[in-house]
């Protein structure tokens, strides 16, 4: 039983094939070989003139877990211009910038996606985080552990315990919450939060534990690669929209010293202070220093104008940022002496100084830095936009033209501050397939995922070739999902569940003996029932396990 | 964990198990240890007197009845299915029911366009009001028990709550080597039983007496205290100013000062705007030092029917699915108003937690999911014993805080069926 795809043009970055007719044969949910010739092809799909690319893979995506349902509750003026009706098919939803999960799972199949992942698993919240990918449809699904500002690790790196320690503590995390990586979010910073520090730099102190988030980030990166983690560690770093946060970003990446890192929504960390309203773009200097550190790869988070949300586990600069907030509202919670969180809901206008600044500033990054493979396309849903605009966002960058008449209408001050008039640079199909497929799941560790070879698990988009990006990026031809065909007309035909990605690094399981006394000691809960067995995620979750191997 | 060990007072060999989470309030203790002997169980460490006659009720046998009459579970899921099928908009309430269960509920809310509301529906949408309105600043129970060094507890004592201070205010130990006698308990409220806040050490909390719905008029006072603000009056409800500028005084020098309130214990008209003054004060002291926000509630599965409601569908719970998309009112869909205003034209009633409640009555055809024990005080026309999550199945349950959620634990066998189960296999005859 085969199914073929045939005349279609194939961009697949892992085989270097840039838009080459190929055809494609899906045997099993699985990419095969040519069969033999006795082979039995039971469809086929004349696919003259479309382009075909593996499923897109969002690497920073805030899907599930309490702060978006936080947003959600907040947020019923986001939902009632954006209701979603249920058909013979699908469940009913809505939501705009904080849509139901049902919803967020049919979008992203709508829009050829076939993977997403939630960035910011809070361990005392996994439970949450994973019911809620269960229940987010369509896509394979997985999730980044938060660390750094939790009173565990903080103790350990305070107490100077030996990495080794420290490396078991962090494996043992992405086991008990069925993680696929580990994320910092504000090292050290939502901690110290909580002890009423307002601010923390790189080199500043956490008050009472007296660590800085420079020797959080080296301690988790460490931890990370020694872990044989995949991913690498994914940094949201310290002073996040602070102007001038360039030169703490910058220092960052100098502080890990060669080892693997990925900075996420780096543009909201790329902040100069020239000019007069001293706030000016960092976009040259950061694109220079990744550019010159291999060891680096990034996502973007790019502002685009609208109504959104802001949800984030840094409590400490949410709360800052809450007199911005519009609608007037917003929530900041204290986690467990885990984590935190923090949802403002927030308009980006293009005739504002700041925010059409911000939207240049995300731009120049994507087309400042040469390599596609260490850059991947994000809005740090829905914290820039909606991933909704995800289309609009590929138009911006393989259309210069359409890029310049946009910079036209903006502010015009922030137009003038910004260099992208002068940038010539047009993402091509094949720059695109690398950052919203390859380069992911490369990223991730997603051997089968993320190209079109033979032994990739068919997970599939076709689109029709459009001059206009955009309306060719909105509404692909055709989506397979594990062989299937999900998605025709850019609309579901058939609803799958998805997987859950996680990892089952190895560690010395000693640590657990020195972690049940803590449990016994300050938490609330046992550490038996912290964590998250498979059956959990199977049983009620509609979901399946797929365990991703470590380096 | 399970262990075997052998009861001396008979023959056959007890299973015990430990760390069990306590789905019969909010807090949810999760380090119950409980012995099954022959399907009887009985707490030999921790649990309270509230989860003692929970968990220690007898299985009671009984089957689904239709009409009075017993019937199989499977007739009786078909003749469930038969009202919904001819219901133009169902009213599914009750909603005590655990992840699982309330995943279910709102599939079949979609597929039958009907209203969702739990049968705590008022207290959960004076704190929903409350979030829409301004937001808040809130905690959890590890921060409290950890990091609170001045807890004030407004129009509530805890007592619904029974191990509250046990487990999240009097520890032997905590992270940050605060004390219990650093611990300021405080009282704000009617007749409220205070006796838990007494200090380990004997130091007894300061109790404010006030109407409780007077709690909102003494934090508007507070708040202008601590903005600096003089009062012209020399009380307010009864409180000496002197007492409510000592308290003001205490909040700014509080380096973690936390706000408790009880939604459902606010009962009178507009207690959402009370809450948003608890909300208000919270966020004008964070500007200076660290204080937050902490409700109890979650009751009969509460916090996890909103938080599923609110995933599923987007919006807080009191959804109506009648237009094909989820519309929200939390006014117009209280079970109270939709019976009223007949809205609804059949009613599925759901309580697996607690077998004291009745379903409202109304004059429409109503099926009730309930405990085996529930005495109800009507026939209604479909009834269907189920089993409780976190004793007869496993499942999750959401704390009160509305960010940890446990995973229940299955302690003996039932004959009577999940509300999942029974749900799933009702919503594939529709
Ligand atoms: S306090 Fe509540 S959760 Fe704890 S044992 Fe008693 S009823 Fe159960
Ligand atoms: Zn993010």
């Amino acid at each position: 039983m085969y199914t073929k795809l045939t005349n279609g043009i194939v961009y697949d970055p892992v085989h270097g094939i840039n838009g080459e007719h190929r055809d494609i044969y899906i045997h099993d949910g699985h990419i095969t070989r040519k069969p033999l010739g006795n082979a039995k092809i039971c469809k086929t799909y004349d696919l003259k003139g479309k382009i075909i690319m593996a499923g897109a893979i969002d690497i920073h995506t805030h899907i599930g877990g309490g702060k978006v349902n936080i947003a959600r509750m907040m947020l019923p003026e986001d939902h009632a211009t954006d209701l979603v009706e249920k058909t013979e098919l699908t469940r009913s939803g809505c939501g705009y910038a904080a849509p139901s999960t049902l919803t967020a799972g049919y979008r992203y199949a709508e829009m050829g996606y076939t993977a997403c992942f939630e960035p910011a698993m809070l361990p005392s919240n996994a439970r949450q985080t994973h019911m809620e990918m269960a229940d987010t449809p369509m896509v394979d699904k997985g999730a980044y552990a938060m660390l750094g500002s939790d009173d565990f690790f903080l103790r350990m790196l305070a107490s100077k315990k030996d990495q080794a320690a420290i490396s078991d503590y962090v494996g043992w995390t992405i086991n008990a919450t069925q993680a696929m990586g580990i994320k910092v979010v504000n090292p050290g910073g939502i901690s110290a939060f909580k002890f009423n520090q307002r601010k923390l730099d790189l080199d500043e102190l956490n008050q009472y534990y007296g660590v800085s988030p420079r020797d959080i980030i080296k301690s988790l990166a460490r931890a990370v690669t020694e872990l044989g983690i995949p991913h690498p560690l994914h940094v949201h770093g310290c002073n996040l929209g602070v102007p001038g946060n360039l030169d703490t970003t910058l220092e960052t990446i100098r502080a890990v010293d060669g080892m693997r890192m990925h900075l996420t929504h780096i543009q909201f960390h790329s902040y100069g202070t020239e000019g007069d309203k001293k706030f000016s773009s960092g976009a040259a200097e950061i694109a220079e220093a990744v550019n010159k550190n291999p060891n680096i790869s990034i996502d973007v988070g790019q502002v685009l104008f609208g109504q959104t949300v802001t949800a984030s586990g840094d409590s400490m600069l949410q709360y800052a940022g809450h007199w911005h907030a519009h609608p007037k509202k917003w929530v900041v919670m204290d986690i467990e002496c885990d984590a935190g969180c923090g949802v403002v809901p927030f308009k980006y206008r293009d005739k504002n100084f700041v925010n059409a600044l911000q939207w240049a500033i995300g731009l120049e990054l994507f087309l400042l830095v040469d390599d596609p493979w260490r850059i991947f396309l994000t809005t740090d849903h829905p914290n820039g936009a909606p991933f909704t605009s995800y289309p609009h966002l590929i138009r911006l960058l393989m259309d210069r033209s359409f890029r310049n008449d946009m910079l036209a209408s903006i502010n015009k001050e922030a137009a003038a501050a910004s260099t992208l008039a002068s940038i010539d640079r047009e993402y091509s199909l094949y720059d695109i397939a690398i950052m919203t497929r390859a380069a992911p799941a490369k990223s991730l560790g997603l051997k089968n995922r993320g190209h079109l070879g033979s032994g990739a698990v068919a997970d599939i988009t076709i689109y029709s070739n459009n001059k206009d990006k955009e309306k060719m990026f909105s509404k692909p031809d055709y989506v397979f999902k594990d062989g299937e065909l999900i998605v025709r007309n850019g609309k579901i035909i058939k609803v799958v569940n998805g997987a859950t990605h996680t990892l089952r690094p190895e560690y010395d399981n000693g640590i657990e003996k020195s972690l049940k006394r803590y449990f016994e000691d300050f938490q609330t809960v046992s550490l038996g029932n912290f964590k998250i067995d498979d059956d959990e995620i199977v049983e009620h979750g509609n979901g399946r396990i797929i365990v991703q191997p470590c380096m | 964990m399970k262990e075997l060990s052998l009861d001396k007072t008979s023959n056959s060999a007890a299973t015990i198990t430990r760390d069990v989470p306590c789905p019969f309030c909010g807090i949810l203790c999760d380090d119950l240890v409980i012995q099954n002997q022959g399907e009887t169980l009985k707490i030999l460490e921790n649990g309270c007197p509230k989860a003692i006659s929970a968990f220690e009720t007898k299985l009671v046998a009984t089957s689904p009845k239709i009409n009075g009459t017993t019937a199989s579970l499977d007739d009786a899921i078909s003749a469930m299915s038969d009202i919904l099928k001819n219901s133009r908009t169902p009213l599914i309430s009750g909603l005590g029911t655990d992840a699982g269960g309330m995943r279910q509920v709102m599939h079949l809310a979609d597929k039958t366009g009907g209203i969702v509301d739990h049968m705590h529906g008022d207290a959960l949408t004076r704190n929903s009001l409350v979030l829409q309105d301004l937001g808040w600043i809130t905690t959890s129970m590890t921060e409290i028990r950890n990091r609170a060094d001045l807890i004030i507890f407004a129009g509530t004592d805890a007592t619904k709550y029974p191990r509250f201070f046990e487990r999240t205010i009097w520890n032997k130990k905590s992270m940050f080597k605060l004390k219990n006698e650093e611990r300021q308990i405080v009282y704000i409220g009617n007749k409220l039983e205070t006796k838990s806040g007494i200090n380990p050490n004997g130091k007894r909390p300061s109790v404010l007496s006030c109407k409780t719905e007077q709690i909102g008029e003494v934090i508007s006072s507070l708040h202008a205290l601590v903005t600096g603000a003089t009062l012209d009056v020399s009380k307010v409800a009864g409180i000496e100013t002197k007492t409510l500028q000592s308290l003001a005084d205490k909040m700014k020098a509080a380096k973690y000062g936390v706000i408790v309130w009880s939604p459902s214990e606010l009962d009178f008209p507009h207690a959402e705007l009370t809450i948003q003054n608890f909300c208000e004060i919270v966020k004008y002291l964070t500007r200076f030092t660290r204080f937050a926000g902490f409700s109890l509630s979650g009751n009969d599965g509460s916090t996890t029917a909103n938080n599923v409601c609110a995933w599923q569908s987007g919006y807080p719970l009191r959804v109506n699915f009648n237009k094909g998309y989820p519309d929200y009112d939390a006014q117009r869909y209280s079970t109270r108003n939709a019976l009223k205003n007949k809205e609804v034209d059949s009613l599925l009633w759901i309580s697996s937690f607690s077998s004291n409640v009745n379903p409202p009555r109304a004059s429409i055809p109503t099926i009730v999911l309930a405990k085996p024990d529930t005495k109800l005080n009507f026939k209604p026309d479909v009834f269907i014993p189920v089993s409780t999550p976190g004793v007869e199945h496993t499942g999750q349950l959401f704390r009160t805080d509305s960010v940890v959620s446990l995973p229940l634990k299955k302690l003996r066998e039932s004959s009577c069926a999940s509300v999942h189960s029974v749900l799933k296999q009702l919503i594939e005859r529709i």
